[in-house]
């Protein structure tokens, strides 16, 4: 049924999405799809890299220890935003037509407050994606 | 396994001379939530800026007049002991400017001197991002957005009043004006007097304002995206101070920063209210009032808000955009309404007066025209410099992928090509209607006979056809640029007091936006805007030491860069 299936990550916060990384790689196992783990950095340096290259090299290691552990085939795609506060969900948007995933695995938080002025990451995405989209609630 | 290469981007970014510091960027951040809202913020850089902009807030309000004696001096008619001329008189603002005089004007020589330099010299090659970067940006939008957040409303407001002003009254190298006392003209001075009202002009909004913004733009984007260090004021002194830069050394750099952009830009908004606010009285017949002033800045402040919410490609850029193409139009309607003949004849005058006059306006010694030299140029250095940190970051942001070269072009020639276009423009067709109707003129009432920056440019407009419609479109224009000002420095602020994050919370772009509009509506309110407008330009004084440093610094990373 799905033959690349996407999982944006924050490398900053992985601890918070273990259900949608163990979702994920339970959903590729049983389509036999591959993962495509994403992630979206600024230009400027940050704390996972001093530069896209950098930031790069961390995502590529954690696919290579998510292939390793969980016995799937993935890569990796680094997305650059100028703004990443507030351009993450078209950063993903591009991200799938550039991986060419069919279904999209994202862990996001509950509802609260503050989705009514800033909306979650996803909700765009699941709004204009071509492919499916499952929200994964975060523990 | 990892099976397949990185797809996003096709390679790093190329080589380039990553300094190798101990610092991990964002380890003096605290982040959490306050309610639903997150935060991410630099300790203690944010909450030392914070309060002691609301400590000067206080100062401003609760010491009024001392504080406006302080800034701005007081009348020595009506203060016993106080001399004209003394520092008591003057204040600390025309103080600095006038004593000062000399290093401000050959800092901001070498600063222009230094930019022609970097063009022709090898070191122009260098990519900032590295050698295989590519531009985030194509030219007319990088070109919008440094021009809306660079200069925009000053173009406005004195695009029409510092042209005929030169002209006919501050006599700037003591070229004589051609308008008698009595009204007539004396037309043997025109020519000369034309020339170097347009050449006056360029001046201060030329090469030298552009270097200025240059310079803290190039070091800024040379040692985030070349040297790999946090995208905030206190990256470009790594090279001076070293690793104290991430302690006290480089919180006092910052948290100066933030003060003179947050002050600059709210002091500007609630100013640039009240020329607003003026602009409505005089083509709708809208009261001009507090009330009207406050509603202005909360528009202002709600578009952007916005526009930050949008970010800075769905909001600023956008808006910059719209902006640049309003302008223009304006710009072309007024050079055809004139006659575009006569105003493309003004255009070569202004430039060629302005390569002529360039050498003497810039010389700082044995000048006799020092209410040109202290009133104009002086002011306009230190009001460019204070300025400098939130244009030069917000500049160095969206500048990754040029070369050092092509930087420097663009932001230092092709803006003062735009500038010298656009005061011959505004200013050629303004001259035209004082000359034509010395005594009568719109223009002559509104900036030699009275001295009116915010009508000046509606005097004019009233001059050429269409004006009922031309003047909304110039309100229009000044209340799109205040908002891209005020959304691009929040944008900086946020990142300042984030330690050079570009991804913290939305909330805390909210909160600079927000109290940016807070602090304008209180000043306004409280009458404390003319004493913080001049401590914001009387810290143009340390930041000109600050923009020499960085000179030194920048040489120094470009030459580590070409190994």
């Amino acid at each position: 049924m799905f033959k690349k299936i996407m999982v944006p990550v924050d490398l900053a916060r992985i601890e918070q999405l273990a259900k949608a990384l163990d979702c994920a790689a339970d959903m590729a196992v049983h389509y036999g799809a591959d993962i495509c783990y994403v992630g979206v950095t600024g230009a400027t340096p940050g704390p996972l890299g001093r530069n896209p290259g950098e930031y790069t090299e961390r995502l590529k290691a954690f696919a290579g220890e998510q292939a390793a552990a969980r016995g799937v085939n993935a890569s990796h795609h680094t997305e650059i935003a100028n703004d990443p506060t507030t351009e993450v969900d078209d950063a993903l948007i591009r991200a799938v037509g550039a991986v060419g995933a069919d279904l999209v695995v994202m862990g996001t938080h509950d509802p609260r407050f503050s989705d009514f002025l800033w909306p979650a990451n996803g909700i765009r995405l699941a709004g204009h994606s071509t492919a499916s989209v499952f929200l994964v609630r975060e523990d | 396994m990892a099976d397949s290469p990185n797809q996003g981007i096709p390679e790093p970014e190329g080589t380039a001379d990553i300094i190798d510091t101990e610092y991990d960027i964002g380890q003096d951040n605290i982040e959490g939530h306050l309610g639903p809202f997150g935060f991410d913020i630099h300790n203690p850089v944010f909450m030392i800026s914070g309060l002691t902009i609301v400590a000067f807030v206080f100062y401003a309000l609760a010491f009024k007049e001392n504080a406006d004696a302080l800034f701005n001096g007081v009348d020595p008619a009506a203060v016993a002991g106080c001399e004209a001329g003394a520092f008591c008189d003057i204040g600390l603002r025309v103080w600095l400017t006038s004593v000062f005089d000399w290093f401000f004007m050959s800092a901001a020589n070498i600063f222009v001197l230094f930019c022609l330099f970097l063009i022709v010299s090898p070191w122009g090659s260098v990519r900032l991002g590295g050698a295989d970067a590519s531009p985030d940006y194509g030219y007319a939008g990088w070109f919008a957005m440094l021009f809306a957040a660079g200069m925009g409303i000053g173009l406005m407001f004195f695009g029409v009043l510092e042209p005929v002003y030169h002209m006919a009254v501050s006599q700037p190298l003591g070229v004589p004006s051609p308008i008698a006392e009595d009204g007539t003209i004396i037309a043997a001075n025109v020519d000369a007097a034309r020339q170097m009202g347009l050449a006056a002009t360029i001046y201060h909004w030329g090469l030298h304002p552009w270097a200025i913004y240059a310079i803290v733009a190039l070091a800024l984007a040379l040692f985030t995206f070349n040297k790999g260090l946090p995208l905030t004021i206190r990256s470009a002194f790594y090279p001076i101070f070293g690793e104290r830069i991430w302690g006290w050394t480089g919180h006092v750099i910052d948290t100066v920063a933030v003060f003179a952009t947050l002050f600059g830009l709210a002091t500007s908004l609630g100013f640039g209210a009240q020329q607003a606010n003026a602009g409505l009285s005089h083509v709708f017949g809208i009261p001009t009032s507090t009330t009207v002033q406050v509603i202005l800045i909360t528009g202002i402040t709600a578009v952007a808000l916005i526009s930050v919410l949008r970010g800075l490609d769905g909001g600023v850029k956008l808006l910059s955009e719209i902006n640049m193409v309003i302008a223009g139009l304006l710009l072309f309607f007024v050079l055809f309404a004139a006659g575009a003949a006569s105003i493309l004849s003004e255009f070569v005058t202004g430039i060629v007066g302005y390569v002529r006059e360039i050498l003497p306006l810039s010389n700082p010694v044995g000048r006799e025209d020092t209410a040109y030299m202290h009133g104009w140029t002086t002011f306009y250095w230190a009001w460019w410099i204070s300025w400098s940190p939130f244009v030069g970051m917000f500049i160095a942001r969206v500048s990754r992928g040029r070369t050092v070269r092509e930087f420097i072009t663009c932001v230092l020639i092709i803006p003062s090509i735009v500038c010298v276009l656009w005061m011959a423009v505004f200013g050629g067709a303004a001259i035209e209607q004082v000359l034509a109707d010395p005594v009568g003129s719109p223009v002559t009432a509104e900036v030699i006979a009275g001295y009116n920056p915010p009508m000046s440019l509606f005097a004019m407009l009233e001059g050429l056809p269409l004006a009922s419609i031309t003047s909304v479109i110039a309100i229009v224009l000044v209340i799109v640029f205040f908002v891209t000002s005020s959304d691009s420095g929040s944008l900086v602020i946020d990142t300042i007091t984030a330690g050079g994050k570009v991804d913290a919370p939305v909330p805390q772009r909210v909160f600079w936006c927000t109290f940016e509009g807070a602090v304008a509506i209180v000043l306004l309110l409280g009458g404390g805007l003319g004493a913080l407008q001049a401590m914001v330009i009387s810290t143009g004084l340390p930041f000109t030491i600050v923009l020499l440093l960085m000179c030194w610094a920048i040489m120094k990373g470009l030459i580590a860069e070409k190994g």
